[in-house]
């Protein structure tokens, strides 16, 4: 017998011990519902990651833009119209207002971890014979990569933008028949025209975004579409981006600016990650409750099996106390077991799914997240489920009358 | 005159039978016992035995009456300090040896201990080990508890029931369940803990060749002390 052990830890590893069968039994039934949060929990946390990484690294996950131009016809005026018919204005490519004193507030932000502006507008993308619509996008890499990586997309080249250098997708250099070093005209829609060099390809992991994005100096897209000093979008990276919707509105309300958050320019996306989540949830609800109650039903047993002993440890001055944390233990120990064989398991089978499911272009469905915090978490959450479980067997046991126990 | 190591004063107890009826089983037992003697309590089935052995080993508690065990009433002790008294005090031999199946034979003596002390110590397992060889059954330490003869189990329960070094030990038919040799062999050793250590015992049982090689035999019939043990 282990000296350094006390009896409630001695009794529950051997009541434990000598209902192997049954030990066994709800041991392997806790490792399955360990088995399958484990699984899940990362599956759909790699899921999630994988969604983020690919809406988030290609865009800002808040944008601020120029407020849409509204024409409001005149009231109150010499000549007032009753039906005044207003027609609706093109949206022309303007900067957005005092743009850099707007940057500055944003920094100041303490949810803001980074701000970039840049300039978007349409262009044509010529070389040769071929010609293709594209959006330009003008920025300022140091600080455009804190908003969006896009450094993590380049397939080939060096992310190098002076002002007469280009970054095109791999889609659209397939189209034009440009490599790396090569030249393209970007004609704009106003007559402005700039012969670029590739610097370097993009994969973007959209066919259409690598079709129509490119990416300028900042100075370049601004001559190139006629705003000179001017930027169209000031893109921020915050600190948990779940918050992004109410910082968004925050920001709109004290800004003269149209601030759109990742969650609502995704909006079905985001609803997909939730409603996985919310499922995940139910999921490992109802698995916990199973193990719980499967806890619950083989102590309640034990309970009854050792009804005896437990009157003869009653008889032998064990307290009720003592007697309670025995079975508390013990549903705490077949928990705690459960959760590391679940562990395991659920660790081996999302390795094995991983290597097993691909995305159409063979790449893989998720990246394989396992954190050590997600064990510790599930042993924890299982040992609890563990002890809450045999709350109610333990009490019984520890109200059982010795002398009815004894005579069983 | 030495303080009994037990004295019960008209103790009663009553059970409740059905919604509004009670049945009185033991009748204002009045007992002392010495310190140190070994004591014989017969009588024939449903004499309340059993309840007085019960309420004596703090097991259960009397409807009226007073218990003191070693001078102290336990009408006054709360649930705790008759846990404890009953830990300390008093050892329990009952008629099918009643061990612990999950534990080995040294760890069934050793378990008062450990429960009194909260863990293993090295001087509580050499006084485990010292008890088995006291039964001459050393041999059998490591073996599961019911991997042994009724004999051999009803001398493990006796060093279990020596190892708190209690005042009192009660003992509920403790050769009923033997052959005569064994029933012999346990008989005997409980008499020479008895000389040895000046440790009490009350024995029930209904053997009454062992019962008149006792100190004294009391004898309780339908619920009262006294009578003709034949």
């Amino acid at each position: 017998m282990m000296r350094w052990l006390s009896f409630v830890w001695i009794g529950a590893l051997r009541f434990l011990g000598e209902g192997r069968l049954q030990t066994g039994f709800i041991v392997g039934g806790i490792t399955i519902g360990v088995a399958v949060i484990v699984f899940m929990s990362a599956m759909l946390a790699g899921l999630e990651a994988n969604f983020i990484k690919r809406v988030l690294t290609s865009q800002a996950q808040i944008q601020l833009l120029p407020p849409n131009q509204i024409a409001r016809p005149l009231r109150n005026g010499s000549s007032e119209i009753e039906d005044a018919i207003v027609q609706r204005p093109s949206q022309r490519v303007i900067s957005i207002d005092q743009w850099q004193a707007i940057a500055h507030r944003m920094e100041a932000l303490p949810a803001v971890r980074a701000v970039a502006a840049s300039m978007t507008g349409s262009a044509l993308a010529i070389r040769g014979d071929a010609s293709r619509s594209v959006s330009v996008v003008g920025i300022q890499p140091e600080s455009y990569l804190k908003v969006v990586r896009l450094s993590d997309y380049i397939v080939a080249g060096q992310l190098r933008l002076t002002s007469d250098d280009i970054l095109i997708g791999t889609d659209l250099a397939r189209d034009l028949g440009a490599s790396l070093g090569d030249k393209i005209i970007v004609s704009s829609n106003g007559g402005a025209r700039r012969t670029l060099t590739v610097t370097a390809l993009f994969d973007l992991g959209n066919k259409g975004a690598n079709q129509r994005n490119t990416y300028v100096a900042l100075r370049t897209a601004q001559s190139l579409l006629g705003v000179l000093g001017g930027v169209t979008e000031i893109g921020l990276t915050i600190n948990n981006i779940y918050d992004a919707e109410n910082i968004a509105r925050e920001i709109e309300s004290s800004n003269a600016v149209e601030a759109d958050s990742w969650i609502k320019t995704n909006a079905q996306f985001f609803t997909a990650v939730q409603a996985q989540k919310y499922t995940n949830t139910l999921i490992r609800l109802f698995v916990g409750l199973s193990v719980a109650f499967g806890i619950a039903a083989v102590l309640v047993v034990s309970v009854i099996q050792r009804s005896k002993d437990i009157g003869i440890l009653r008889a032998m001055g064990a307290t009720r106390g003592q007697i309670l944390r025995l079975f508390l233990l013990q549903g705490g120990l077949l928990g705690f077991a459960g959760s590391l064989g679940g562990s395991v398991l659920g660790a081996a089978a999302l390795v094995y799914w991983h290597s097993m499911a691909r995305q159409a272009d063979g790449s893989e469905l998720f990246p394989l997240i396992i954190e050590p915090s997600l064990f510790v978490a599930t042993a924890l959450l299982a040992t609890l489920t563990g002890v809450a479980a045999a709350m109610a067997p333990a009490l019984r046991a520890s109200r059982l009358d010795p002398v009815e126990a004894i005579r069983g | 005159m030495a303080e009994p190591i037990l004295a019960l004063k008209d103790v009663r107890k009553s059970y409740a039978v059905g919604l509004s009826t009670e049945t009185e089983v033991l009748h204002g037992i009045d007992l002392e016992l010495e310190s140190g003697g070994f004591v014989a309590l017969v009588g024939p089935s449903g004499s309340g035995k059993s309840t007085l052995l019960n309420i004596i080993g703090l097991l259960d508690r009397p409807t009226s009456g007073e218990l003191a065990i070693a001078g102290r009433k336990t009408s006054e002790l709360d649930d705790a300090q008759i846990t404890h008294l009953r830990g300390h005090r008093i050892g329990f031999v009952f008629q099918s040896h009643l061990l612990i199946s999950a534990f080995t034979a040294l760890e069934n003596v050793m378990m008062p201990m450990v429960v009194s002390r909260g863990h293993v110590t090295e001087a509580i397992e050499a006084r485990g080990r010292h008890l088995l060889d006291r039964m001459g059954i050393a041999q059998f330490a490591n073996n599961g508890a019911l991997n042994m003869s009724g004999g051999q189990q009803q001398r493990v329960a006796v060093a279990r029931a020596l190892a708190m070094q209690p005042d009192l030990i009660l003992a509920d038919e403790p050769t009923g369940n033997l052959d005569s040799k064994s029933a012999e062999v346990v008989f005997t050793l409980m008499r020479e803990e008895n000389a040895r250590s000046g440790t009490s015992f009350l024995i029930v049982t209904h053997n009454m060749d062992l019962a008149r090689r006792c100190d004294r035999i009391i004898t309780v019939v339908d619920g009262r002390i006294g009578g003709s043990p034949e």
